[in-house]
């Protein structure tokens, strides 16, 4: 063979040229044809039988504002309640007493296995299968006076939200290596301290995305709570139009509550996930 | 007369079927530096795991200062120790990973304090004193708020090997500490290790850095199948085997 010449002849000088920009006809046109959808949706509404005025009437009225509040007060408590059972009972579940291990595959069993809005039924009527409740001899109430619809509410919610973060959760500590619980038994660290300072940290960066989810799902299914007479927004909206019949301007007026709620949300579960990703490449100082 | 510092008799370890270590005996004296030699699976990783308790023994006794590892005797009967005790237990030893295992969401600094300060439940300040101190003598003071993220495979070791110094452990336990770094970052390591066993550390090396051994280790033990094939003298295990297996071993590696 010939010894190579320094470059070969034939491949031409591309420097100084630019990348054309793509027309991107398909694009233009799908998201004109989506406006005009919206736009035909959006004026059905407008000449629909809706009284638009109701609409911004309700909006700040008073009980729909205290239905806000009550909505997002159960949301924030049961979602707390939920996180701490769900911890509880994955540590459980990952333990190697299999007492513990059986307890806490059964809680998610039952609760993961049963309507929500029946666990709501069972707790709030639960004054049906135990008339009074307490300490035999020290204290004890009749149980319709206790569970109240918020306590009702509270546990029916976080119980039934336990079940499932208790997977998030576990899911989350098996995200981290075993060789930190290694790292962690060997500067002499017992099973709990190694969970709760090396373990549980590292597993909250892989959890907060789903846990986001959960917790947009619980303002939600607070709603479900007017069944058992907790003045959360929907409860408070439905009294609304069962007065005064405005049924779609109301329904409209808690549709707008939750979906301002669920957006301001969304940020916040960014900060979140930044305070948690100390130390991961991506956003190292 | 001194006592040995480790002692180990008739240890066994099985997982599952697989025996890993056959009735392993070895005595490891204090101040002494000792080098486990052998291919992967000839228990020598194990061994180190048992001493720590990462790994259960199933027959035989590790002492550690005099102090029986793991299990307590009564009434003609082992019984196993509580978590609580093994740990305390476990404060005897430091141990360096393979794989470094520091903690990824402190610093290097906090991966230092961490054991000091809540294990041993000992003051903020005085043991951050000593961990930029510790920091200081593996060369990397100015890392202290670096994420171990942020360090090289190399630097991280470094940290690793200060996190189980800040203990104050008796006796220093390595894992294969330059097998998970590039060839350019093991000699920042094993300088550090070096400086260890010069100030009087006893330490006990799961190495396939034969040039460290040599120059470093009072004792070479070569290990296969479980057992303790051959052990001594560094130039001797390693310059002139005598067993025919150590032989084998070492033409394959070098």
């Amino acid at each position: 063979m010939k010894p190579a010449p320094a470059l070969a002849e034939g491949f031409p000088d591309l420097s100084g040229m630019r990348i054309a920009r793509e027309p991107h006809w398909f694009r233009w046109l799908s998201a004109a044809l989506i406006i005009l959808v919206l736009a035909v949706i959006a004026r059905a509404f407008a000449n629909g039988q809706i009284e638009w005025s109701y609409v911004s009437r309700f909006l700040t009225v008073k009980v729909i504002l205290e239905g806000i509040a009550n909505t997002m007060v159960m949301a924030v408590l049961a979602m707390l309640l939920g996180i701490f059972l769900g911890i509880v009972v994955a540590v459980m579940r990952l333990s190697p007493n299999p007492v513990l291990k059986t307890v806490a595959a059964g809680y998610t069993w039952f609760f993961r296995g049963t309507p929500l809005i029946l666990q709501l039924l069972l707790w709030f009527n639960l004054a049906l299968v135990f008339p009074t409740i307490g300490i035999p001899g020290l204290w004890s109430a009749r149980a319709v006076d206790v569970m109240t619809p918020f306590l009702a509410a509270l546990l029916g919610l976080g119980i039934n939200q336990g079940a499932y973060t208790s997977e998030v959760m576990r899911a989350g500590m098996l995200s981290v290596d075993i060789g930190q619980y290694e790292a962690a038994q060997a500067i002499g660290m017992g099973r709990l301290r190694a969970l709760r300072r090396i373990v549980l940290p590292q597993a909250m960066r892989v959890v907060i995305p789903p846990l986001g989810n959960e917790f947009i799902g619980m303002v939600k299914a607070t709603s479900l709570a007017s069944v058992i007479q907790y003045p959360e927004l929907l409860h408070n909206a439905e009294n609304i139009y069962y007065a005064n019949s405005r049924v779609i301007e109301l329904l409209i007026v808690a549709g707008l509550w939750y979906l301002l709620v669920v957006s301001i949300l969304t940020p916040l579960q960014m900060l979140l996930e930044r305070r948690f990703a100390r130390g991961t490449l991506r956003l190292a100082r | 007369m001194t006592k040995p510092l480790v002692a180990i008799r008739s240890v066994s370890k099985n997982f599952g079927e697989f025996q890993a270590l056959k009735s392993v005996s070895l005595d490891v004296w204090p101040g002494e530096v000792m080098c486990l030699i052998g291919a992967s699976g000839s228990g020598k990783t194990t061994l180190l795991r048992c001493i720590n308790q990462l790994a259960m023994i199933d027959a035989g006794g590790i002492w550690l200062d005099g102090e029986l590892l793991g299990v307590r005797e009564h009434g003609g009967k082992l019984h196993r120790l509580s978590e609580r005790e093994i740990g305390r237990q476990r404060l005897k030893t430091g141990m360096v990973f393979q794989r470094f295992n520091l903690f990824p969401h402190k610093t290097a600094l906090e991966n230092i304090t961490e054991g000091p300060t809540q294990v041993q439940g000992r003051k903020a300040d005085e043991v951050r004193g000593e961990a930029i101190e510790l920091l200081r003598r593996v060369g990397l003071a100015a890392k202290a708020n670096s994420y171990p993220a942020q360090l090289s495979g190399g630097q991280q070791q470094r940290v690793a090997i200060a996190r189980a110094l800040a203990m104050k452990p008796m006796l220093m336990l390595f894992d294969e500490p330059t097998s998970a770094l590039d060839p350019e970052l093991v000699g920042e390591v094993l300088a550090v290790m070096k400086e260890l066993a010069k100030s009087g550390m006893t330490m006990m090396v799961v190495t396939h850095e034969l040039g460290f051994a040599r120059e470093v280790a009072d004792r070479v033990v070569y290990m296969d199948q479980g057992a303790i094939v051959e052990q001594g003298r560094a130039s001797d295990v390693l310059g002139a085997p005598r067993e025919e297996r150590t032989k084998a071993f070492l033409s394959a590696v070098i």
